[in-house]
Parts: C-alpha cells; sequence; structure tokens
C-alpha cells in the first residue's frame, strides 16, 4: 500500500519513526522545536518527543557540527538541521576535519552516525547565499556519506537510512521539493540502500544521469522528446552521491551509448565531471558520442528572476542535450 | 579575579596518599615525554610531536578526578592527558612509531591518538577542535541518562577561535555535563599570549557565557585536582559546566626541533622553580624519601623502556590498511563502501613501495 503526501511530510513521517524506533536518535537545529522549521519539516515533534530530544539552539553552527559529531561519538545518533545548506560553511572544520576523518585516524576506534540534514538549491530568488548545491565538496572529502531524493519516497527512504547509517551522512534536500507530493509506501520498514541508484525511467537512444531535484526535469525533457520526437531516453537517479553507484553507471552507458549528466550544482569541478572521468576511463567503448555535461554556470545565483532560470539547467536544456546526443550520432 | 601561587607549604596529612599518585602520574608523563623527545630526535618517530613538559600538573590534577567512564578531549599537546586518563604507555608509543599495534593501528600518530575504551576522545591537530566534542559528549551523557561527566582540554590560543566562543555559551544555556580546563602556557605555537589577547585572565571570558570560572596555579598538581573535583562534582549533580584556567608555562618549544627564537633563555629559565614535579617533591618534603622518589623514575623509565620495546618489535601497518577505516562497512566487500576499497586499493597495488615497478598515482 502507498500513500500521497509531500516531500516536507515524509521526511517528518522519518523522523518520527526513527524516533520511535530508536531512543538514542535526537534533532538540533535553529528554528526547528517551536517553529517547526522553515518548510514545516519539522511540525509536531517536540509535542511527541519533547524539548530534550528536539532542541532549539544558538546560530552557532560551529557548535552545531561539533555537539553532533560529539555526541555520535559518545552514544547518539544526533540529526542536525543546517537551515540553509549553505550555512555548512560555518562548520566546516567540524566536518572536514572531525566527522569525516575521526574513525579513520582513530584506527576505527569510533564510528560517526551523523545525519546533517542540509536544505539546498535554487529557489524565489533566494540570492548567492541562499540557492547553493554543495554536494561536489563532500563527495571529495573521504569518509563522509552524502545522498540526495528526488521524491517523497526518496525523502523518506533515505532519511531513515542516514539515521541508521553508522557513518556521518550528509542529506541534501532541495527547497523547492518540500511541498511536493509523491507517492510513498506505508511500510515502517522502508528504507531505499546508501549507495544504490534507480533507473526511474527505461530508455534506449540516451541517458541522462541525474539526482535531486533535476531528475524531475530529466523525466519531463524525456516525456517531452518520446511524445514529439520519438527519441526514448532513460533516466538514472543516482540517489546517493557518495558512495557513487558506479555499476549502475556503467550499466546504463551499455544500455544506451549516449550520456549526459545533469545537475543544479555549478558544472565545473561538479559530480558530474567525476562521472564522466569515470565514463571515460572504463565505458569508452560503449559511447557513440562525447559525454555531455550540464549543470550550474560557474557565478553564484543572481537575484533577478530572469537572471537566476538562466543559469541552471532546466527540462528545455536537458531536452536539447539528448537531441543532440542522438542527432549527432546516428 | 585574583589569583596567586599557592604556598609550598608541606601538604596536609590527609593529602598525602594524593600526593604521591599525582607525583607519581607526573613522573610517568616526564619520561614518556623525555622518552618522545629522544627518539623523535633520533629519528624513529615520524610527523610532528608537541611536548607538555612542564604542564603535567593540569593532566595528572584533573583526570585523577574522573572516572574511567566520564570523557575527554584533548590538543595536539595531549600526551599526558591521555596517559592520565588511563591509556597503555606501550600502546601510545607504538602508535607514536606508527605501527599496528599503535593505539589509533598507525593510522593517527600523536597529533591524532586516542583511547575510547578509557573515553578518550583524541587529541586533536586542531587548536579548538575539542570543544565541540566535549559539548557533544556531555549532551548524549545527559540524553542517555548517565552522570558521566566530559573534559575538554585546550590552550589560550584556542579561546582566540569561534568555536570556544559557541561551545562554551551552548554548554552553558544547556547547563552540560562539562569541565572546560584552559592550560595557559602563555604561548599560542610561538606567539605570546600577550600579542594575542588584550585581557591578562583568559578566564573572564567565561563569564560572558554565565559559566563560573575559576584560575588555579597549574603547576601545583594538588590545588589544580581539588578545583577540577568541585567543578566535576557540579557537572555530576547536574549544575552545569565550570570552567578552570590553570595558569602554567611551556618549558619545551613548540614541537620537538623548535629552535624558539621568539623567547630568551632566560625567560625558560626563570621557570625551570615552577616545574610542577619539584613542586610537589618539596610539598610532600618528610613524606617521600630521596630513594622513593627515585623508585617513582626507576619505575616510569623502566615502564617507557618496555614499551619502546614493544613498538619496536610492533610491525608497520601492511599497505592494504591504507584503503580501510574511512566507513563503518567499508571491511566488508558487499558493501558498497567495502567494494569501492577494493577498487581502491587494486587501483594502486602495482603503485605500492613493494610492487615491481613502483610509483604514485591514482588510477580507478
Amino acid at each position: 500500500m502507498a500513500r500521497t503526501i509531500s516531500f516536507s511530510e515524509a521526511t517528518l513521517e522519518a523522523m518520527r519513526e526513527e524516533m520511535r524506533r530508536d531512543p538514542t536518535v535526537f534533532l538540533m537545529g535553529e528554528d526547528i522545536a517551536k517553529q517547526g522549521g522553515i518548510f514545516g519539516q519539522f511540525k509536531g515533534l517536540p509535542d511527541e518527543f519533547g524539548l530534550e530530544r528536539v532542541r532549539d539552539t544558538p546560530i552557532s553552527e560551529a557548535a552545531l557540527v561539533g555537539a553532533g559529531v560529539g555526541a555520535a561519538l559518545a552514544g547518539t545518533r544526533p540529526v542536525v538541521d543546517m537551515h540553509f545548506a549553505d550555512f555548512i560553511t560555518c562548520s566546516m572544520d567540524e566536518l572536514v576535519n572531525q566527522a569525516a576523518k575521526l574513525r579513520y585516524m582513530f584506527g576505527e576506534q569510533c564510528t560517526v552516525p551523523l545525519t546533517l540534514r542540509a536544505p539546498d538549491g535554487i529557489t524565489k530568488s533566494a540570492g548567492a547565499q541562499h540557492s547553493q548545491s554543495l554536494e561536489s565538496w563532500f563527495v571529495h572529502t573521504p569518509g563522509l556519506e552524502v545522498v540526495i531524493p528526488a521524491s517523497a519516497r526518496d525523502a523518506k527512504g533515505l532519511l531513515k537510512s542516514a539515521i541508521r547509517s553508522d557513518n556521518p551522512t550528509l542529506y541534501f534536500e532541495h527547497k523547492s521539493l518540500f511541498p511536493r507530493k509523491g507517492e510513498v509506501p506505508d511500510d515502517d520498514d522502508f528504507l531505499i540502500p546508501i549507495g544504490k541508484a534507480e533507473t526511474v525511467r527505461d530508455g534506449r537512444d540516451a541517458v541522462v544521469i541525474t539526482y535531486g531535484i533535476t531528475v524531475g526535469r530529466a523525466l519531463e525533457a524525456a516525456e517531452q522528446l518520446a511524445r514529439d520526437e520519438r527519441i526514448d531516453v532513460r533516466v538514472v537517479n543516482l540517489r546517493t552521491i557518495w558512495p557513487l553507484d558506479y555499476d549502475a553507471i556503467a550499466d546504463a552507458v551499455a544500455a544506451t551509448h549516449r550520456v549526459a549528466i545533469a545537475h543544479e550544482a555549478v558544472r565545473v569541478g561538479g559530480v558530474g565531471g567525476e562521472i564522466a572521468a569515470f565514463i571515460a576511463e572504463h565505458c569508452f567503448d560503449d559511447l557513440d558520442a562525447p559525454v555531455v555535461r550540464l549543470g550550474a554556470a560557474h557565478v553564484p545565483t543572481p537575484f533577478a528572476p530572469n537572471l537566476q532560470e538562466a543559469m541552471y539547467p532546466r527540462a528545455p536544456a536537458i531536452a536539447a542535450a539528448c537531441r543532440d546526443l542522438v542527432r549527432k550520432s546516428r | 579575579m585574583t589569583y596567586t601561587l599557592a604556598p609550598a607549604a608541606p601538604l596536609a596529612e590527609g593529602e598525602i596518599a594524593l600526593g604521591k599518585t599525582l607525583l607519581q602520574m607526573m613522573v610517568r608523563i616526564r619520561a614518556l615525554e623525555e622518552g618522545i623527545e629522544r627518539h623523535f630526535l633520533a629519528g624513529e618517530i615520524p610527523g610532528f610531536a608537541h611536548l607538555s613538559i612542564g604542564q603535567e600538573a593540569v593532566a595528572a590534577g584533573v583526570c585523577a578526578a574522573l572516572r574511567r567512564d566520564d570523557y575527554i578531549a584533548s590538543t595536539h599537546r595531549g600526551h599526558g592527558h591521555t596517559l592520565a586518563k588511563g591509556a597503555a604507555m606501550k600502546a601510545m608509543v607504538a602508535e607514536l612509531f606508527a605501527r599496528s599495534d599503535g593505539m589509533c593501528r598507525g593510522k593517527g600518530g600523536s597529533m591524532h591518538i586516542a583511547d575510547f575504551s578509557i573515553g578518550m576522545l583524541g587529541a586533536n591537530g586542531v587548536v579548538a577542535g575539542g570543544f565541540g566534542l566535549v559539548a557533544g559528549a556531555a549532551l548524549a551523557a545527559r540524553l542517555r541518562k548517565t552522570d558521566q561527566v566530559a573534559v575538554c582540554f585546550f590552550g589560550d590560543g584556542a579561546t582566540n577561535r569561534g568555536p570556544f566562543h559557541e561551545n562554551l555559551n551552548l554548554a552553558a544555556i544547556w547547563d552540560l555535563p562539562a569541565l572546560f580546563v584552559l592550560e595557559n602556557n602563555r604561548y599560542a605555537s610561538t606567539t605570546s599570549t600577550a600579542e594575542t589577547m588584550k585581557i591578562e585572565d583568559v578566564a573572564i571570558r567565561a563569564d560572558g557565557y554565565g559559566m563560573p570560572a575559576r584560575i588555579v596555579d597549574g603547576f601545583d598538581a594538588v590545588a589544580v585536582h581539588h578545583a577540577a573535583l568541585d567543578a566535576i562534582g557540579r557537572a555530576r549533580r547536574g549544575a552545569g559546566p565550570t570552567f578552570i584556567e590553570c595558569k602554567t608555562y611551556r618549558v619545551r618549544g613548540h614541537y620537538i626541533g623548535d629552535p624558539e627564537r621568539y623567547r630568551t633563555k632566560d625567560e625558560v629559565e626563570a621557570h625551570k622553580s615552577d616545574d610542577p614535579i619539584v613542586r610537589l617533591q618539596a610539598r610532600l618534603a618528610g613524606e617521600l624519601s630521596q630513594g622513593e622518589f627515585e623508585a617513582l623514575w626507576d619505575a616510569a623509565k623502566s615502564e617507557f623502556a618496555e614499551a619502546l620495546s614493544f613498538a619496536r618489535a610492533s610491525a608497520p601497518p601492511e599497505t592494504g590498511e591504507a584503503f580501510r577505516g574511512a566507513y563503518a562497512g567499508d571491511r566488508d566487500p558487499e558493501t558498497p563502501h567495502g567494494a569501492f576499497a577494493l577498487r581502491e586499493e587494486a587501483s594502486f597495488a602495482p603503485f605500492f613501495s613493494d610492487a615491481p615497478s613502483a610509483g604514485t598515482g591514482s588510477v580507478h
């Protein structure tokens, strides 16, 4: 059985179920207990779990993440909300030098079961300091896991897996996705395994490898191409950005021979580069055309709505990339 | 805030046993660090190492007031805290020698030594890295409803960083069972504290967060111990955190090999009489014979000699160890992390130093 609920409600269900299941799970962040979170994603949690386990904090990102790491070392499973992903920059030492490295550095004496929730992405003229997608920094840092849901179903299954993971996990949730509805299974133990991609649309002419909010944009492009131009595009939703599902990527290349990689994060130095390099190294003979990468322009996100909408890949750009791939290599 | 050097008066009768225990711990720390210094200079210890010689009273005094299941977080100058919390010297020395029997399998070294079996959450290569860990461990103790306490050791330099301020505030507003122990040794790396802050007593910073603070003579292990006992008792009762500033002095350079161009020999010489071991031995006069004192030293030196033999006999970690340990699950090839670790190892194997044609580089 499945129900249709919003992405935000899906994360709330995940929190509730995991907090009921494990008394060591707790949540802290700015404006979450009394206000319920900027996107309503924490609404009602203190009523069931109390203010000890759902904690409002000062605006002190370094302390929040640092204390999250310390609490994770000492037998609890903290979930820390960053308010906006952009503010992770205020806690980089805690995340990169502490959370990511302690297990390795200390010879596996500890685990760091910390979940960092970070609302990210471009939305409604939020401007340069509230619109970033920073996942590639953390893929580049050994010791962290990175998951990015694309739907309500992903949101629930990945958040539950992130909380249960013994590794520090960044959970990037796109701000524009919170109100979006989707089907979510009823099962309390519904999990989406970390490290596994999903083919969300079949197709033989080309593949769009993508994640997060861009999955929806890729599906929109694929529907349009199928309807109007009889081009059959596969869409792979990575779901986990680290550890990358390299096998799923190789399979998609072998099945389609033409690859576009799309994300909302800045293209230069983005995750798409790692995927493209992997394909060049290991799947070269399967390719009928050079790999195409789509991502945001290498500029801060502008405020003016028309400028904002011009600088990151939406459905028409993804469709154009797939069309080109197919035409050039027919 | 007022603070006076403790009088070198003989210890009261009820404190003799405590005094001997603290003296023994300080002698063990000193023997360990003098040994580390010798073998570092002999080229047997890779990396960096920082000595706490002259500051042993703080580690010994505070840790003697803790239980095994209490937590501490230390600094890059952390050998004393680690030993005083109860770590085994031989696993420490093996770690500094980068051997497989080291406390961290040879992957941490002096700056990242840790012993979770005794609640020692690690030395830290980042100045002020311990504040968050301690606030978090104290919070976890509260949430798990235990009466454990978490102690953060840090230097004067760390109090100029943001995480000090953020975490002191957090610990204060939540009344966390924490203790913040400042070892004010008057230098942040090679820069005098007089140049980096306008205040004489760092302890006044705690007042800004509503946290009680006191200043103690950091050369007096007994005084440090009493201050720590009070603060730890307070934390265990749920009455909140305390700040203790220990006025001390770093007799050795910032790191082993530091040419120390930033201070005069006379300045260092002037602090020789503050040596916490000399001071406590004097206070135990009449209760501790020269023979007993020498026996403490002999035992500490032979403990180090055994640790040295253990370290030298231990093998370096196998090369394959480089690729594992970053993630829970990465030793199991069935997990995504384990599968990736296998791939990574295979891609580097042709370049291992013992491979037929060695080189360097990543080649998926």
